[in-house]
């Protein structure tokens, strides 16, 4: 197929009917809200089912209930929205049902604003609801990887039965790029949907809940759910990497949109003979703890500098897998700022005439900041 | 020996966990018994609250699914959109359906979801020991009202059905009780029709049905029922609120 032009969100839209995903519930909020208004003239097209909830609270749960038929089915929101429905993204995952979240980040916390943002990366990767639960996290930096993404995001939800969410950001959502979508979409085959609530014909009656009143009952599930996740630490593990050569001297972990521009000033920074390397993870959770580390322990790389749209979040996972191994720096904006390649640049630049031995400035909450 | 009275096929061969003299029980055998007269039990899928009778999915033979505290029409919506021939009820108690859930059963029913609730108004959180609810009536006592509800402070009881029915989309609303023998009779043939209408894809249907609580009313089964028709009943009046074919009040 030929590429198109297309809105990042029109694109997720349009992923997500290919994968066979014709079931979708949302409730309106910038700035993703052209996911709804694209799907609420193509599902009747695909005689799919499209619903407009009254609040994220309902989408969340009808989710739940949707998911529950064995169905694909999935929604798109914005920060405050994925903030409502994680009490159903909690009941989802202790259900095991496979269900795909959208998230088009904007800036927080509460109202916060409508430009884009990365600072929801706790809530996606640590729970954001109650309950020993995780939900697998992917974040694409194009819109193409977007695409690719939404497709396999209905695979994992339904090889797992979890919640698979997308974080994309404000960017993500409203650019336009060239976008290929795949011919036929395929996928390797999955197990049949004997957990679906199909009505109790000739079989006892199924139940899906979450409800486990006898303690060691409910250990059990979590430890099962827990051998879930560590599944998914060794098969779903994705990350990219961008000029990382063996003379690099700094190694950045950015993600999404951030990765991008960190890309462009890596570009610019080449024709300077400066020579850095960009790490992408590409699935959040799983993180790519052990990939990361390899890169960081190779012996030219004297600093970890992390770029996020946040005022650090992804941060903590980095100087996890780094371990002490090497100092872990920190450059953000936030509020839905975003940063310029220039801005990444100097940042680079500071660092390097540090590493030569000049003294670093440490600003953190300032306009912009490396400690 | 000819049998009269039997376990209908809807209901599971367990022991309940309700209190003696809770009529959740009874509740059940009537939704139960409407099933199995309508053929409908192997494609029926239950949606069940928090509360009381977050266990139901143990009782009915039937697929179920547990809901949040509230949000069974939310559930019910997402199931029934995409199943529409399959039959789909939520079971909710009034903390349920009147605080927590007021949002999801109000759109649910003002969307005309095609699914079938019963409400089971016991005035009164049951599950948590006895707090007051949306439900609970002025001077009632309860562990969070110990002076009994001040409408000043809380407001009149929230009347479910008198709330839906001024809403133009939901058509079969009917309030039933359980108490008496005449009572479980019509309330039958309430339930019974709310299945019957959404098995011809008819309509939303809401049955309230007046429940005891003698547990947290501190009543003994038999006069916690004598409080119902002296406290309950005037205040909640029995009444068809609306069907399909009459689509004003009766
Ligand atoms: C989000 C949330 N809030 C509160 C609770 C605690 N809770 C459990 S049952 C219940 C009240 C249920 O009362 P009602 O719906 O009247 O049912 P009953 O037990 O009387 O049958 C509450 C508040 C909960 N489980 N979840
Ligand atoms: S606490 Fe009340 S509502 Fe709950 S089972 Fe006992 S009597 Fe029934």
């Amino acid at each position: 197929m030929a590429k198109i032009l297309m809105k990042g969100n029109e694109a997720i839209a349009e992923a997500a009917l290919r994968a066979g995903a014709n079931n979708y519930f949302c409730y309106p909020i910038t700035p993703q809200t052209e996911v709804a208004e694209y799907l609420s003239k193509r599902m009747p097209e695909v005689g799919g089912v499209f619903l407009q909830a009254e609040s994220e609270v309902a989408v969340g749960n009808m989710l739940y209930g949707a998911s529950a038929t064995g169905k694909r089915v999935f929604s798109t929101s914005s920060s405050p929205g994925i903030s409502l429905m994680q009490e159903a993204i909690s009941y989802i995952a202790g259900a095991q049902l496979p269900v795909v979240l959208i998230n088009i980040m904007r800036g927080g916390p509460g109202l916060g604003g409508i430009l884009p943002a990365q600072s929801d990366y706790f809530q996606a990767t640590k729970g954001g609801g109650h309950g020993d639960y995780r939900v697998l996290v992917l974040a694409p930096s194009t819109i193409q990887e977007a695409v690719d993404l939404t497709m396999l995001a209905f695979h994992l939800a339904d090889k797992y039965r979890n919640p698979v969410m997308l974080i994309g950001d404000g960017m993500i959502g409203q650019m336009m790029e060239p976008v290929e979508f795949p011919e036929t979409y395929k996928e390797s085959p999955l197990p049949e949907k004997t957990w679906a609530a199909t009505g109790a014909k000739g079989r006892r009656p199924l139940i899906i809940k979450s409800l486990f009143l006898d303690p060691v009952a409910l250990e059990n599930n979590n430890i099962q759910l827990f051998k879930k996740y560590e599944q998914m630490k060794s098969e779903e593990v994705r990350y990219e990497l961008y000029k990382v050569k063996p003379d690099n001297q700094i190694l950045i972990v950015s993600y999404g949109t951030m990765a991008r521009i960190c890309q462009t000033a890596i570009d610019e920074l080449e024709g300077d003979g400066v020579s850095v390397g960009l790490f992408r993870p590409i699935s959040l959770f799983p993180y790519p703890e052990k990939e990361l580390k390899a890169e960081v322990d190779r012996a030219n790389i004297k600093t970890v500098l992390t770029i996020e749209m946040s005022m650090g979040q992804m941060l903590e996972d980095v100087e996890k897998a780094v371990c002490g191994a090497k100092p872990v720096k920190f450059f953000g904006r936030t509020g839905g700022i975003v940063p310029s390649p220039e801005e990444v640049k100097e940042q680079i630049l500071r660092l390097v005439t540090t590493a030569s031995g000049k003294g670093l400035p440490t600003r953190r909450g300032g306009e912009t900041w490396i400690s | 020996m000819k049998t009269t009275f039997e376990r209908p096929e809807s209901l599971q061969d367990v022991v309940t966990h309700y209190c003696p003299g809770c009529t959740h029980g009874v509740i059940h055998r009537l939704v139960a018994e409407s099933l199995d007269e309508l053929g409908l039990r192997e494609r029926t899928v239950g949606v069940a609250p928090v509360g009381c009778s977050v266990l139901a999915y143990n009782y009915f033979n039937t697929d179920f699914l547990e809901s949040p505290h509230g949000r069974a029409p939310a559930l019910a919506t997402g199931f029934k959109r995409l199943r529409p021939d399959m039959i789909v009820f939520t079971y909710q108690g009034d903390g349920d359906l009147a605080s927590i859930g007021m949002a999801e059963i109000v759109h649910a029913a003002n969307r005309g979801e095609k699914f079938t609730t019963i409400f089971v108004n016991n005035a009164i959180y049951g599950m948590t020991g006895g707090q007051m609810a949306p439900t609970t009536m002025p001077g009632q006592i309860t562990t969070t009202c110990p002076f009994g509800r001040d409408v000043a402070q809380t407001g009149m009881p929230i009347r479910m059905c008198e709330l839906l029915s001024s809403l133009m989309t939901p058509l079969y609303l009917e309030r039933v009780a359980v108490h008496s023998p005449m009572h479980i009779i019509q309330a039958k043939k309430a339930i019974k029709r709310a299945f019957q209408y959404q098995a011809e894809g008819r309509c939303f249907s809401l049955v309230e049905v007046l429940s005891t609580c003698p547990t947290n009313w501190g009543l003994t089964p038999s006069s916690a029922t004598e409080w119902v028709k002296q406290n309950l009943e005037p205040y909640y009046p029995i009444k068809r609120f609306k069907t399909p074919d009459n689509s004003g009040a009766d």
